[in-house]
């Protein structure tokens, strides 16, 4: 027994010496609470990426890579609690895919000198990279996603909704308000009329909200939901036999978690990415062979090739190739989480990039530098095809309005600058 | 054998009136005091502080307060997350209006502003109890929430509709903001806890703790003995809420230090800190500490144990011990319906005779 335990804490000593030379991505995730449904997806595929490099390459650069998961729950302080607990280990790069717990580590990295990505989430204001010198939010964020849907409106009528009115239906917290600002901003350069309609948390209860659409009849309503309250908006919405094309999603709306529980009614629904669908992409090789028929896939390993998977492994993408361009700045394959910071404030992607790694045209272009830490504001509309259950994108990569963001985010970031004595600046 | 009375003499009243009379007893609280002051802020990291100390802390202040309001006055109230979050709200609208003044003043009148609203939402206890008292603070919660979601002016405008704390500073030292170390932010919540202990122990066994639980036991016969049922049950209000107040400020400013308000003071919150109450015992301040305790550190134990310890996946990890925590609180109410604290005071019967029980 004693030779036994002896042998266990040589061995556990022995695993743990090298952890000096890995680079270790921490992976905040949910697979329990009221969102799991969404936080696995995207957890398996964050970590199922991130198996493929080790499997495949050895890691990045030569580097073995260690993941860390740790459960949130989407709950703030658990998230506190996981943050405490892997910052420790040498986390290069957090990525909590909460707006809330977003918010709570926003102080706490930039104290800690740790990088953090809310890709798609977060604090928008985070783009101004000379106040948050730590957070980065590429390639597109919630002001992004109102102008998209702003725009593909406009599109969709010839460029004039000058009489038309558009609902907001929007999950009432941090995350939801996000784009009121900006439709607000819209609203006034294009001349529409604002509908907001909140739902409280969890968002099983929507009756009021719809019954007032179907009273007022906005000609579009636009969607900020997360979880259960898409299924039950998505559904409520066709029972009013509200028209599907009409209703637009951010992209945290648009999964097919989302569209399936309303089965055909759903079809025509849009919503908004910023990635590309399906696994019809020569990575997905790599990742059948090293991965999943290796039994190496995280979680059940039945989530494989969908919208939120993608969307998880697309962070990972991110992240490994912040990483890779960190380590060609630093010439060194041994990371710590200042250069990670460096690298991601240089990270550049482009077609050929993409092409290379096996995910061609996967996700827009993009080019980070420190005065911009949102990348260039471009992302698609995709639509729901109810029969063949697939996510098809319907637009190219279009740009945001950034004659209107870029405002409202000088702004916004200024506003944080005063409150929290930053001085604006690139060093 | 070295826990009794014995030997240990009593020459004054005020000797006799102590709050812990046993000699042991009160050797053993001053070296917690000892401990928790002078040696945990030289040994603790940012782990400890801010997942374990932290929580613990602040947690057992609202259950002091809870346990004032239902274990010692009897009034069930279920708006303890409300009332926290008025705590958190009129600190940040302190802190952002006059920065000049220091923190510890702020999270006072925090607590005076949580009591004055915690008054209001006691007026109708005065016309209703039990279950029908229930409903009525959770009328206070959903409304506290909706109208801390709703009114700008409460967020600063703010786009998010978030509240974050900036950095405010004790004696030099800062306590909010990123740049708190961990001895620090400790160190200010413990003062609170030791005073909000240290009044709420004093105030419940003199005259005010006394007519709160003549209300208690039977409000008609205490009306009868002459205690004023409306001072009762509001002072009950107001200094539970005032304590709920301050949980509310220190877990804003100090733990979270951005917050957002139907997240973090949802109605989970009112239960969890009412569990805290049930299964650290009614009517104990002891018990607030104990129940704060179970409820705060187990989860993180057993989630260190699981997946630190024995590499299971997270949600397992997760599910796993939901089911414990809530076996062990059935197994818990079930050996002792009275809950922690009277489990202690049973095994502090038991030493006073040991090892000669007869």
């Amino acid at each position: 027994m004693k030779l036994k335990l002896i042998t266990a804490a040589a061995a556990t000593m022995m695993a743990a010496a090298p952890a000096m030379a890995e680079l270790v991505f921490p992976s905040l995730s949910y697979r329990t609470g009221p969102y799991a449904a969404n936080g696995i997806p995207f957890a398996d595929g964050y970590a199922d990426y991130f198996t493929l490099l080790n499997e495949r390459d050895g890691g990045i650069g030569g580097e073995p890579i260690r993941m860390i998961e740790c459960e949130t729950g989407y709950n703030t302080e658990k998230g506190v609690e996981c943050y405490e607990a892997t910052k420790g280990e040498g986390s290069l790069v957090y990525q909590p895919l909460s707006t809330g717990i977003t918010y709570q580590l926003i102080p706490k990295v930039t104290a800690d000198n740790i990088p953090m990505h809310s890709m798609g989430y977060g604090r928008t204001s985070a783009k101004n990279g000379e106040v948050f010198r730590k957070i980065f939010n590429y390639p597109a964020n919630y002001w992004d996603g109102a102008s998209h849907a702003i725009k593909h409106i406009l599109d969709v009528n010839d460029g004039d909704i000058s009489d038309k009115k558009i609902a907001l239906v929007y999950h009432n917290s941090a995350y939801g308000k996000e784009p009121i600002r900006t439709l607000e901003k819209l609203a006034e350069k294009h001349g529409y009329e604002l509908m907001l309609l909140p739902v409280d948390h969890p968002g099983q209860e929507q009756k009021s909200q719809w019954l007032q659409i179907r009273r007022e009849r906005p000609d579009n309503v636009i969607m900020w939901g997360w979880g259960v309250m898409n299924q039950v908006a998505i559904q409520e919405a066709v029972n009013i036999r509200y028209p599907m094309e009409d209703f637009i999603g951010i992209w945290w709306s648009g999964s097919e978690n989302d569209v399936k529980p309303a089965g055909d009614g759903a079809d025509g629904y849009k919503a908004l990415t910023f990635h590309n669908f399906g696994t019809d992409y020569p990575l997905y090789d790599d990742l059948r062979e090293h991965v999943i028929d290796a039994g190496k896939a995280a979680g059940a390993g039945d989530q494989v090739g969908t919208v939120l998977y993608n969307r998880g492994m697309y962070a990972a993408m991110l992240a490994a190739e912040a990483a890779k361009t960190a380590q060609d700045i630093h010439d060194t394959a041994n990371l710590t989480p200042e250069m990670m910071r460096d690298g991601m404030e240089a990270l550049e992607m482009t077609e050929e990039k993409m092409a290379d790694l096996g995910l061609p045209a996967f996700g827009p272009e993009f080019t980070v530098t420190c005065g911009n830490h949102g990348g260039n504001g471009y992302g698609a509309v995709a639509q729901w095809d109810a029969a063949a259950g697939e996510w098809n994108m319907i637009t190219d990569y279009f740009q945001s309005d950034q004659e209107v963001l870029a405002p409202l985010i000088e702004a916004d970031s200024m506003a944080y600058a005063d409150e929290n004595d930053i001085e604006p600046g690139c060093n | 054998m070295f826990y009794r009375e014995a030997g240990d003499f009593k020459t004054s009243y005020q000797d006799d009136n102590q709050t812990f009379p046993i000699k042991f007893d009160r050797y053993r609280y001053y070296a917690v005091l000892l401990l928790a002051f002078a040696v945990v802020p030289f040994m603790v990291n940012d782990y400890w502080v801010n997942a374990i100390f932290m929580p613990f802390l602040i947690y057992a202040i609202a259950a002091i307060g809870l346990n004032i309001l239902v274990g010692y006055c009897g009034q069930v109230s279920l708006g303890t997350g409300g009332f926290m979050a008025v705590g958190a709200y009129a600190v940040y609208k302190l802190m952002t209006s006059f920065p000049d003044v220091s923190i510890f003043i702020h999270v006072l009148i925090a607590g005076a502003i949580t009591a004055v609203v915690g008054l209001l939402f006691g007026l109708p206890s005065l016309r209703i109890k039990g279950f029908y008292l229930a409903v009525a603070t959770l009328a206070a919660q959903f409304f506290l929430v909706w109208l801390f979601n709703r009114v700008p002016w409460f967020y600063n405008y703010s786009a998010s509709g978030q509240i974050s704390a900036p950095e405010r500073t004790v004696f030099g030292v800062p306590v909010t903001g990123a740049e708190t170390s961990a001895w620090a932010a400790y160190l200010f919540c413990l003062v609170f806890v030791f005073l909000s202990a240290l009044v709420a122990r004093n105030l419940t066994r003199g005259s005010v703790g006394r007519k709160w639980m003549a209300i208690r036991d039977m409000d008609i016969a205490a009306e009868i003995i002459g205690v004023n049922p409306l001072k009762a049950k509001l002072s009950a209000f107001a200094v539970s809420s005032f304590f709920i107040g301050i949980a509310g400020a220190l877990f804003f400013a100090i733990y979270l230090g951005a917050v957002e308000v139907g997240e973090v003071f949802g109605i989970n919150k009112s239960f969890l800190v009412l569990f805290m109450v049930i299964i650290g015992g009614l009517g104990s301040i002891f018990g607030s500490f104990a129940g704060a305790a179970f409820l705060v550190l187990l989860p993180v134990l057993l989630k260190n144990t699981l997946v630190g310890g024995l590499g299971w996946p997270t949600d397992l990890a997760a599910h796993l011990e939901l089911v414990i925590v809530g076996g062990l609180i059935i197994t818990f109410l079930v050996a002792e319906p009275h809950g922690l604290a009277q489990l202690w005071r049973v095994t502090k019967e038991k030493l006073r005779l040991w090892p000669f029980p007869h």
